[in-house]
């Protein structure tokens, strides 16, 4: 783990002529009387996209961002401000305005502790620079002539590369001064076609916490590509939606989205120290059919949604949500694991310095089952098969979740018969796992775009799962 | 707990007008033949109480330069929110280097010089709230405690919080145009929970303002919040039918907002709306009129020019029904062989005529139906129009409200519910880039238990 602290020390202290001395008075400056916590943040982060549309190049950019946050938490109240110089006067105004907030009080802050083992979950190199910015472009151009070469009711292509390379440096009491090196990239292909005066767009795409070489290693450009193109074959034929509640499919992979929106939102630990979660209070209780197994795992190596340690220094690890239906725990960062007086379980994860760290997700997912899943669909008389998903949201106080399919497909009589339009799926977090009645033996994580969103903050996450059946979801379509 | 925010002052404003043109400088020094810069310098506090105590304290300050360079008609981009010298000219090579890849793209380039806004007008965005930490505190302590009042149901909050916030932004291109601006932006907002047996809920109320002076006051905010977190206790299925929709100002905006993105340039020029072609056809009913306002003093949106220095106009973009304009900017109005609408960056003040009634003329003239006040998830496809969200609201009945329902979607085309719009409130929400009342569609796809 040293070679992290060196690399990051090099890139945040060096560079701005800060030292882990200067840290430390800051953190000096923060501490008093009536302190539980607090953090100093150190982020810099390189972004480069490169979007090609029409066989041009038309967008490359490249953009820094840098900066320190410092935060203190007094109860449950937390001071913070930051600054995007990383300067030591800058550092210091910004530490007095935050511990403005504790005035009084008598807790004090715990000494600090050993320095936790780590284990790198993704190599610490520069993903950018695996490939010259050439061939980079080169690649573009020859996805996107591969892309072309595939349908000809292809009307456009655009091929989107992006990727960062972010370094942070945590101080707390704590930890001390621990490091995080992360890369991450994703490679997006959308296709709009033509077919009859109808017109479809459909978008696949993937990426991780490894160097953009690997896109051209694994051939995955071609393989999104070629996803893309079917999606939208399929949604150029695709009929009205039905509308109502019927017994849903959901296909493995990416539909794990479900679990995300579901339940684990539900299950972060700040909105059941609050008790604004429906999954408030439930830790023991039968929240699922006995068939589910749901964990977060921020330790997957090179995935999108992991970390080797969270943005407060904790390393990541594989928190059991979900064990055969009964819930098990919350995912908590640190200021809501000691209100709750449990362990932060490495979910505390902030947008960038300019943000409040909070309990949410890494990658999230359903361990298998033992159904195959041609047996999962030849089960149902009458339903949904939903294979793939667009966004989602959920509202954690009533516990309702919404997720839009993509590609859909009506089962009749245990088969799958026609595609029908992109519907909304709308349920109930709290009962919705109760209904899950077979579970496939077909696990598989999604292809490495996602994003969450909450309260302003994005993350990258991951999500889920085996092929499910589930009994009883209101399918948002048109068809009467 | 007392910190002054400071405000920027016209030093300030020379200061970043100076690192504006001096980026510029170097672009053009190293071999662009076109360039334009944005730096944006924003500044703040942010209070949160909950429970009636000190939640969150936040000190914001954030800094932004970034530029765009062509090479004849290739173009790189980059930022930066260093802005020491180095980080400065680091971004401008790779500005630079970036565009020497670029693609010949016939439709890049700066805008014309005639579409760039020469007029600059007091749009009225500039009001400091000299407030202290404490302050806000006393006033997000007020209004959560409001809300708190509205009913012994109500029983958890996640708080109330105070924000304000002031910004510069400096825009200047190689054509000679530099101008900056000055703008506040404040706001309070509460969210509280209610509980009746088993069944939790929460809604919230905001109000947000250039000018702190035209916020709603604290206790109305808290009293609103308060009210529509209680109204939704109770909350029921609904089966599956289809009947009218009142969608209420807030939720009747993104829809508004659908429409927006459907006559953008750039999903225009992509072809990938299915308003393609609709110019001087009829997408409305007759009576819709919408407009666009930029130059509205004190509104959340206006400007009088847009993110690439082109001048907003007023102008109709609906009038009787019939669609006569659409939002372009630079490159998707060369790609489509037309002029800058100046809506790079998006919409300023779009407005929907009110019509004559209020918010309870159209509950009474919907008579049965659903009044949706959230919606949840993204399912609308611009492509096709086809449209499917979860939605929240209430049961109507001869005019009145019955009870509160969930767990529903709402589903139609877009270019449908368009035409199926019946009537519109005079229950004007002001506070984003779009003004609407509430909007009465005569039929909609309603799946539910």
């Amino acid at each position: 783990m040293n070679d992290l602290l060196q690399h990051a020390e090099q890139t945040l202290l060096l560079r701005s002529g800060l030292s882990a001395q200067d840290l430390d008075k800051v953190m000096g400056r923060m501490l008093g009387p009536a302190i539980d916590a607090a953090d100093i943040y150190l982020q810099h982060c390189r972004t480069e996209s490169w979007i090609m549309e029409s066989g041009l190049l038309k967008q490359a950019s490249h953009s820094i961002e840098q900066g320190a946050g410092v935060r203190v938490i007094s109860g449950e109240k937390t001071g913070f401000a930051y600054s995007d110089t990383l300067e030591l006067p800058a550092l210091l105004t910004a530490a007095e305005h935050v511990s403005a907030i504790a005035r009084q009080g008598q807790n004090a802050l715990s000494a600090s502790q050993s320095q936790p083992n780590y284990v790198k979950r993704y190599p610490a190199e520069n993903p950018l620079t695996g490939l010259e910015d050439t061939e980079k472009v080169a690649f573009l151009h020859e996805l996107d002539r591969y892309t072309r070469t595939l349908d000809s009711r292809i009307e456009e292509v655009i091929v989107h590369l992006a990727g960062n390379y972010e370094h942070i440096l945590v101080m707390n009491p704590e930890a001390g001064l621990v490091a995080d090196v992360r890369p991450l990239t994703r490679l997006n292909v959308t296709v709009i076609m033509v077919e009859n005066g109808r017109r479809e767009r459909a978008s696949m795409g993937g990426g991780g916490r490894f160097d953009f070489r690997r896109f051209i290693d694994g051939k995955l450009g071609e393989e999104y590509a070629r996803e893309a193109v079917r999606q939208a074959l399929v949604n150029l034929k695709a009929e009205a939606a039905p509308a109502g509640v019927m017994t849903v499919v959901l296909g493995p992979g990416w539909p794990g989205i479900l679990l995300h929106e579901a339940i684990g939102h539900g299950l972060e630990g700040d909105f059941n120290r609050k008790g604004t979660s429906a999954f408030s209070g439930k830790v023991g209780s039968q929240v699922a059919s006995p068939l589910c197994t749901v964990v977060d795992d921020g330790t997957l190596a090179d995935r999108r949604g992991s970390l080797t340690i969270d943005d407060e220094g904790v390393p990541s690890q594989c928190t059991v949500l979900i064990e055969n239906g009964v819930l098990k725990g919350y995912m908590q960062d640190r200021l809501n694991a000691r209100l709750m007086g449990v362990a932060p379980t490495g979910n505390g994860r902030r947008e960038s310095y300019a943000h409040l760290p909070m309990p949410r997700m890494t990658n999230t997912y359903m361990l298998p089952g033992e159904h195959d899943p041609g047996e999962i669909i030849a089960s149902v008389p009458d339903g949904l098969y939903a294979k793939n998903f667009g966004g989602g949201q959920v509202d954690i106080t009533s516990g309702k979740f919404v997720f839009s399919a993509s590609e859909a497909y009506r089962i009749e009589n245990g088969k799958i018969t026609y595609p029908v339009k992109g519907a909304t799926l709308i349920g109930n977090g709290p009962d919705v796992l109760t209904r899950v009645s077979m579970v496939g033996n077909d696990l598989e994580l999604d292809s490495g775009v996602g994003t969450c969103g909450k309260e302003g903050q994005s993350v990258p996450v991951g999500v889920g799962q085996p092929t499910l059946r589930i009994e009883g979801l209101t399918v948002g379509g048109t068809a009467q | 707990m007392s910190r002054q925010p400071l405000t920027f002052d016209q030093n300030k404003l020379t200061d970043l007008e100076q690192t504006v043109q001096e980026t510029l400088a170097k672009a053009q020094t190293q071999g662009a033949s076109a360039v334009e810069v944005a730096l944006g310098l924003n500044q703040g506090l942010s209070v949160t109480a909950r429970l009636g105590e000190l939640e969150t304290l936040e000190h914001h300050r954030d800094q932004g330069l970034s530029l765009t360079v062509y090479l004849g008609q290739r173009k790189g981009s980059a930022s930066t929110n260093d802005l020491n010298p180095d980080s400065i000219q680091e971004t401008v090579t790779k500005a630079i280097n970036f565009a020497r890849l670029g693609g010949e793209d016939e439709a890049a380039g700066l805008p014309e010089k005639d579409w760039l806004a020469t007029s600059f007008p007091d749009l009225d965005q500039h009001h400091p709230w000299p407030i202290d930490a404490d302050q806000a505190l006393a006033i997000a302590i007020e209004c959560e405690q409001a809300a708190r009042a509205v009913s012994s149901e109500i029983n958890n909050s996640e708080g109330a919080s105070v924000t304000a916030h002031e910004g510069v932004s400096v825009f200047a291109n190689s054509l000679g145009f530099c101008h900056s601006h000055l703008a506040t932006r404040h706001s309070l907002g509460c969210s509280v929970l209610g509980r009746r047996g088993e069944e939790m809920q929460r809604d919230y109320w905001y109000t947000v303002a250039r000018d702190a002076g035209h916020l709603q006051a604290a206790a109305e905010v808290g009293r609103i919040a308060g009210e529509r977190t209680v109204k939704r206790l109770g909350a029921r299925g609904l089966s599956t039918r289809q009947c009218p929709v009142l969608l209420a100002p807030e939720i009747a905006r993104s829809l508004l907002g659908s429409f927006a993105g459907a006559i953008s340039g750039g999903n225009l020029y992509r072809k990938s709306t299915f308003l393609l072609d609709a110019k001087d056809t009829r997408i409305f009913p007759e009576f819709i009129h919408i407009h666009e306002q930029p130059l509205l003093p004190g509104a959340l949106a206006s400007a009088s020019y847009d993110a690439e220095g082109v001048a907003t106009r007023i102008k109709d973009l609906v009038k009787d029904g019939v669609l006569l304009d659409y939002l372009l900017d630079t490159y998707s109005a060369r790609k489509l062989g037309l002029a800058s609408t100046g809506n790079a960056g998006g919409v300023h003040n779009m407005t929907l005529d009110a019509g004559n009634l209020d918010f309870n003329g159209l509950l009474k003239q919907m008579d049965t139906g659903l009044l949706v006040t959230e919606l949840l998830g993204q399912g609308v496809n611009l492509v096709t129009g086809d449209y499917s969200r979860g939605a929240a609201g209430f049961w109507v009945e001869r005019g009145e409200i019955q009870y509160p329902v969930e767990e529903i979607t709402i589903a139609g085309n877009l270019k449908d519910m368009f035409q199926s719009i019946v009537a519109v409130g005079n229950d004007v929400d002001r506070r984003g880039s779009i003004h609407t009342g509430s909007i009465l569609l005569a039929n909609l796809s309603v799946a539910g238990s």
